[in-house]
């Protein structure tokens, strides 16, 4: 039989979520250059999508399904993904590195007695073994690593490995009902933040430096926001002087971020807000300082001012879209 | 109550990274070493829970590495920890065996209340406490922004995409902080004067099996230096043109 290679699939208020689908992706890319077969789990109560996991190519889902599992649990998240993995020989485990991936992998990975590597942005086979790339000091740096331990668990930073669809693929699903799940650690409420999107999940991000001059102008970067479908993003600056909060705050010591757009206005680009969002696809600066460090990593400029250009650029996409 | 805090040393933010000549680490020269701002709420929230607390509770901290470390561990003490210890090792260390010589210390001292920053900010994984807690059996909750104790139960807040998850756990357990959990404390002369006088004690880090190996250190791929497009609003239309034409992210 061949061996295994598992997605662990993020589930939240009974969605799959996209990076889900990204984690089932790698997996059956990986699966396919190892010749080893991919399955996928998931934990929790009723869950609406499990079909729409058939396009990506994995051959078995599992649900591990009780109705106090409805909210994450990470005592019992991680006590049944690890008893899962172990009864079904899984010899690899692909995690989202979402708040939810990094708190859980870990934990699987002493119960396994497996290797981690987090927050992967490259996973490659070479010579039947996986290399992952890694960003370290804030992306900064990246670094290579294998793992030598009989088990290994990877966690992919959402965004970067795009879901991938395979022609004519199924999936065939299995609800297997667990009993008395270990409740010593759970969450009993979610307090929802007013922001639409959260950087860390977002495709495009609108992000406003102290060149915005003040909290009252904010909602220049919210209109654009708004007109592109995108998360509100801030530097360090701005939310220390307390215009916007810490949420929204990218970089070192805020969100790491990896979106197909970011729009950086009144930004200077110091090293720790660059560490945070570098990676990036596409980089837009609006600064009315044309020396400004983050021009060194947009693809486009404008060198001028955030006040005459976001209004501009709000109008000139609400045209484009209608 | 015994209460344990786990720190590590890193280099400044600022720190321009350069590759070592061994490809495998970056070169040390001209790096400021610092404690990882991470570190700093834990300390604060471990600080504020003894005051809390009271009675003898005692806060160690206690930190994985050279001789290097004992001005961050000095630094805490100098912020109000009782005890500072230092376990020694100069060695390649991953995640897993760094927790499990933290692990290993903590269970020895018998703390039931652990706080470690929710990340170092080098090797930026993100797991250490998750691993110590789960070494020691222990519950645990990260990436906390808000943390209250009565008696033995914990109800914590923690950040997640779009908003915060409260949870409930019971001591023993492991916290790891998150910026905006408090505002950590600057050291009062008086602290910095009896840390001066205390001693860290120094033991060998526990040597378990590593099983990560750093194949290659490099830098990003370096970007192509953008295109300035204009100094004001008529370039709005080329910029949106690009964004849908070339770059095709709109
Ligand atoms: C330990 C540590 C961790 C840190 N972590 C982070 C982090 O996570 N994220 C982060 O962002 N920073 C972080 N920083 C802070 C960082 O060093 C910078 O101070 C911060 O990023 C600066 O924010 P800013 O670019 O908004 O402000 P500034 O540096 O003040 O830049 C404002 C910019 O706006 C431009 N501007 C002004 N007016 C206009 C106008 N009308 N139109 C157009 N442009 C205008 C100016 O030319 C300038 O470039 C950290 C620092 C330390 C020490």
């Amino acid at each position: 039989m061949a061996e295994k290679i598992l997605a662990v699939l993020e589930q939240r208020e009974g969605n799959l979520k996209r990076v889900s689908f990204e984690a089932a992706s790698v997996a059956v890319s990986l699966a396919s250059q190892l010749g080893f077969e991919a399955e996928a789990v998931v934990v929790g109560s009723e869950i609406n999508n499990l079909n729409e996991l058939s396009k990506y190519g994995i051959s078995k889902l599992t649900h591990l399904k009780n109705e106090l599992l409805e909210n994450y649990s990470p005592s019992a998240y991680s006590e049944m993904i690890a008893l899962f993995a172990n009864e079904s020989g899984a010899k690899i485990l692909i995690f989202p590195n979402t708040a939810m991936g990094v708190d859980l992998a870990p934990r699987v990975s002493v119960k396994l007695n497996a290797g981690i590597a987090m927050d992967c942005m490259k996973l490659e086979v070479k010579d039947n073994d996986i290399i992952a790339t890694r960003p370290v000091y804030a992306g900064k740096s990246l670094i290579d690593v294998k793992l030598k331990s009989g088990v290994k668990i990877f966690t992919i930073r959402p965004n970067v490995f795009r879901p991938q669809p395979v022609d004519s693929a199924t999936v065939q699903v299995e609800i297997k009902q667990v009993e008395n799940p270990n409740l010593k650690t759970k969450v009993t409420a979610f307090k929802k933040s007013e922001g639409k999107i959260d950087v860390a999940e977002a495709d495009i991000i609108v992000s406003g430096g102290r060149g915005m001059k003040g909290p009252e102008n904010f909602h220049l970067i919210e209109e654009l926001a708004e007109v592109l479908g995108a998360a509100v993003g801030a530097s360090r600056a701005v939310v220390d002087a307390g215009w916007r909060p810490h949420r929204e705050q990218v970089g070192q010591t805020g969100k790491t971020v990896s979106p197909s757009l970011y729009i950086a206005c009144g930004i200077s680009g110091a090293i720790q807000h660059l560490a945070g969002m570098s990676s990036s696809k596409y980089i837009v600066a609006i600064n009315k300082d044309k020396d400004a460090p983050i021009f060194n990593v947009a693809d486009y400029g404008i060198a001028g001012d955030v006040f005459e250009i976001l209004p501009a650029l709000t109008e000139e996409i609400k045209k484009l879209k209608s | 109550m015994k209460i344990a805090v786990c720190v590590s040393q890193v280099p400044d933010t600022a720190t321009r990274i350069k590759i070592g000549s061994d490809h495998k680490s970056i070169d040390p020269t001209g790096v400021t070493l610092i404690i990882n701002p991470y570190d700093e709420f834990a300390i604060e929230e471990a600080l504020k829970t003894k005051e809390k607390v009271g009675g003898d509770s005692l806060v160690y901290v206690i930190s994985v590495g050279d001789d290097s470390v004992k001005e961050t561990l000095r630094k805490a003490l100098a912020m109000g920890a009782d005890e500072a210890i230092l376990l020694k090792s100069s060695g390649n260390k991953d995640s897993l065996a760094i927790a499990k010589a933290l692990s290993d210390e903590i269970k020895s001292l018998g703390c039931e209340l652990v706080f470690c920053g929710k990340q170092s900010v080098d090797f930026d994984s993100g797991i250490t406490g998750q691993l110590v807690a789960e070494m020691l059996g222990y519950n645990c909750v990260s990436v906390v922004v808000d943390f209250k104790l009565d008696g033995n139960k914990i109800i914590a807040e923690r950040e997640i995409e779009g908003g915060r998850e409260v949870v409930e756990t019971e001591l023993p357990a492991v916290v790891t902080a998150q910026k905006g959990l408090n505002e950590p404390r600057y050291a009062s002369l008086k602290g910095i004067m009896a840390a001066k006088k205390k001693t860290i004690a120094e033991k060998p880090a526990f040597d378990s099996e590593v099983f990560t190996e750093i194949l290659d250190m490099h830098l990003p791929p370096s970007k192509q230096p953008g295109r300035i497009l204009g100094t004001d609003k008529s370039a709005v239309p080329e910029l949106v043109r690009l964004l849908r034409e070339e770059a095709k992210v709109i």
